[in-house]
């Protein structure tokens, strides 16, 4: 196999596996940019892929090819309004915000395979029949050599991912409300006094943050596992959470954490097949994904410092 | 504006007025805090409350009808058989209700009805078992059936305390004389759906994606690669373990890498990984709809997963016949002749194993016939289909 070759059977398996992390990754960002910190994407996550698989089921027949898109935007206003339980809990209660993630968790998933045995009956509802597709992205599949990797047999949904990662930093670094958002997690206190609301600000980012969660959620179930059940996410929440810190709560930052998560494990499945690791055991490259990020982790990317005032509530008035 | 310059502002600005401001509110704080925890308290029950009751209601259901029906029936009928399902329920589309149907199946043809004469108890998590099986005891059943491995230990424990009472397990042995284990050939129907794949395919090339490297899973190995290889020894078989049995994602990027490779008919015994290689072949189908893409289903028919507009992706499946299993120990139980002490193996023989027909485009009757040809020979004894890759590598020397 040649160098293009395996690149055009490593990328774009590695794109469709990093998209739901690079969308929850961000919801982390922005929560924890805020200075909430937020365990609970991985309730998030399960919420959004109960509330998309099960809108897709009931509403295949009436939206026909648009269902999975419709149905991630519904995920997102539910997960957004979810989360509102987390952000009145660590906000306006004060409440330690890693047990109001866990708690997240906890009722989600509860929630979700209790809905789904009154729903339909039992532990696991039937596979949806309209989930994304992949297609050949017009025009730019047709470029030589690059086309084939990056634009062939590619779900839309994961440059929309990357895209979403660009805007994420435009509006966190660019823009009055991208300061604030951040002013208020590094150092709230200085952000009242000089008029930011920081209940408001830390409110606006949880729900965002509950938005793309339920957006990474769905956008998994609904291109991976295309049903939900206790075992749909299992993990993925926590991976996009090492993908804020390992990308130094920064949108791109985690967005290219999360891509390397993605080309790690795709590396790892299809190293399989390449004549060059074939012959090393199974064993070592299952766990390569890990060893390589451990690496990285230690390695290249410094230090990691998280916003000052992350997971300090805010106490009108406290030093 | 930067955040040095923030910290500055408030080092001048604020200090009296935020003093002042700690002092009163102190008070407030602590009641807040207070109301917090309470908060907290609920809304970690409210999670733990709604995981633990999914389906909860069937269980008190069936509680009642049990204990109501089961003590008016008792001693009346002369063999009752009941049976504990493990955390899928009896709805899971699997196991559980393929016992339950076979029990069904059992009571009805014996005149029997829903707790009087066979009945079953549903468990929401671990700890149900033990106490499952004690209360189905208690109510004079006289066989009860385990139903999965996971309920290996809690069989165990109950055979030992009711030494006069019958119990049978599926899927695992347990050794003691009052409990049959019901184990399954499933070397011989992954052998079937080998030659199905060999007959399908178009590039001599399938694909095996199992969970767990594990000596279970590689019985479903042995006999799919000797199957194929039966059919047309140049076949290649592309063998990749996931590593568990419940992430899809991994399932479909092995599936993504089989299919490019050249695979085109996919055999998985994975679990919920396998819904990955069904997401994988599903979305190959959609974007090229005359590309000849396959997969094969385990433990029962997966038709309906592999359903994708007018075609359907999903081969066959090879299926464990957990109810004929049932029926059979129930009526060995029922003459007084109880294979207690015994490890029953249920394959091709005794229709404990079978192999899905249910998609008619794809699995033509020439595929049907070599299937049945190579039935035939492995009932006969001709075909001896290998368990372990040791047999496996014995087996294709002598081809």
């Amino acid at each position: 196999m040649g160098f293009i070759e395996l690149l055009q059977s490593v990328i774009p398996p590695a794109l469709f596996f990093s998209a739901p992390l690079i969308f929850t990754a961000l919801g982390g960002v922005f929560s924890e940019r805020s200075g909430v910190v937020n365990i609970g994407l991985e309730g998030l996550m399960v919420m959004g892929a109960f509330v998309g698989i099960v809108f897709n089921l009931t509403f295949a027949d009436v939206l026909g090819a648009w269902t999975p898109w419709v149905s991630i935007l519904v995920a997102m206003v539910v997960s957004a309004i979810f989360s509102i339980i987390h952000a009145v809990a660590s906000v306006s209660f004060r409440a330690d915000q890693v047990v109001s993630g866990v708690a997240i968790n906890f009722l989600a998933l509860g929630l979700g395979i209790f809905l789904t045995k009154q729903f339909y009956g039992k532990g696991q509802t039937d596979m949806v029949t309209q989930p994304f597709y992949t297609t050949d992205i017009w025009l730019l599949s047709d470029i030589p050599v690059l086309g084939p990797i990056f634009f062939e047999g590619i779900y839309v949904i994961s440059y929309i991912s990357i895209i979403l990662a660009l805007v994420c930093w435009y509006i966190m670094y660019k823009t009055p409300f991208g300061l604030r958002l951040r002013a208020v997690g590094e150092h709230p206190m200085a952000a009242d006094t000089n008029g930011i609301s920081v209940t408001k600000m830390r409110y606006v980012a949880v729900i965002i943050s509950g938005a793309f969660g339920g957006l990474g959620g769905s956008v998994f179930a609904l291109t991976i596992a295309l049903n939900f059940s206790h075992a749909t996410i299992v993990g993925q929440g926590f991976m996009a959470l090492a993908a804020v810190i390992f990308g130094k709560w920064h949108p791109l930052g985690a967005m290219g954490a999360a891509l390397f998560f993605g080309f790690a494990q795709s590396l790892s499945v299809i190293g399989a097949g390449i004549p060059l690791l074939a012959d090393v055991p199974q064993v070592f490259l299952l766990i390569a994904p890990y060893v390589l990020t451990i690496l990285a982790l230690a390695g290249f990317i410094g230090r990691s410092e998280a916003p000052r005032a992350n997971g300090e509530p805010y106490i009108k008035g406290s030093r | 504006m930067n955040y040095e310059a923030f910290r500055e502002v408030i080092v001048y600005e604020n200090c009296e007025h935020y003093i002042q401001n700690i002092i009163e509110k102190q008070g407030v704080t602590m009641l807040k805090n207070r109301k917090f925890i309470l908060l907290f308290a609920l809304l970690l029950s409210l999670g733990l409350v709604l995981a633990a009751c999914g389906g909860g209601e069937d269980q008190s259901g069936s509680d009642n009808e049990g204990e109501d029906e089961g003590t008016s029936e008792e001693g009346s009928s002369e063999y009752n058989v009941g049976m504990v399902t493990d955390e899928g329920g009896v709805d899971d589309k699997s196991f559980n209700q393929s016992a339950w149907e076979g029990l069904q199946a059992w009571g009805e043809e014996h005149g029997l009805s829903k707790g009087a004469g066979f009945d079953y108890a549903q468990s929401e998590d671990e700890s149900d078992y033990l106490p499952n099986m004690t209360r189905l005891v208690r109510n004079d059943y006289d066989l009860v059936f385990g139903i999965g491995f996971l309920l290996e230990d809690a069989i165990t424990e109950i055979a030992k305390q009711n030494p006069d009472n019958d119990f049978a397990i599926v899927d695992t042995v347990v050794e003691a004389p009052n409990v049959a284990s019901i184990t399954f050939a499933e070397h011989e129907g992954s052998f079937l759906t080998g030659v199905a794949a060999a007959m399908k395919t178009n590039t001599d090339k399938l694909g095996f994606v199992g969970g767990v490297d594990s000596a279970l899973i590689n019985k479903f190995e042995s006999g799919f690669v000797a199957g194929a290889k039966s059919v047309n020894p140049d076949i290649e078989v592309d063998i990749q373990y996931v590593g568990n049995f419940s992430s899809a994602a991994d399932g479909k990027l092995i599936a993504t890498r089989m299919y490019n490779d050249g695979a085109d008919v996919i055999y998985h015994s994975a679990g919920a990984a396998g819904n990955g290689v069904f997401a994988q072949a599903k979305d190959l189908k959609q974007k090229d709809e005359d590309r000849e893409i396959y997969v094969i289903g385990v433990d029962r028919d997966q038709y309906e997963e592999g359903a994708i507009g007018d075609h359907n992706v999903t081969l066959t499946s090879m299926v464990k016949r957990v109810d004929t299993s049932v029926i059979e120990v129930s009526n060995q139980g029922l003459n007084g002749e109880f294979p207690g002490g015994e490890v029953l193996v249920f394959g091709l023989e005794d229709e404990g194993i079978g192999i899905a027909e249910t998609n008619e485009e794809a699995y033509t009757e020439e595929i049907a016939t070599a299937v049945n040809e190579w039935k035939e020979k492995i009932k006969n004894g001709d075909v001896k289909v290998p368990q372990t890759r040791d047999e496996l590598k014995a087996f294709e020397e002598e081809l």
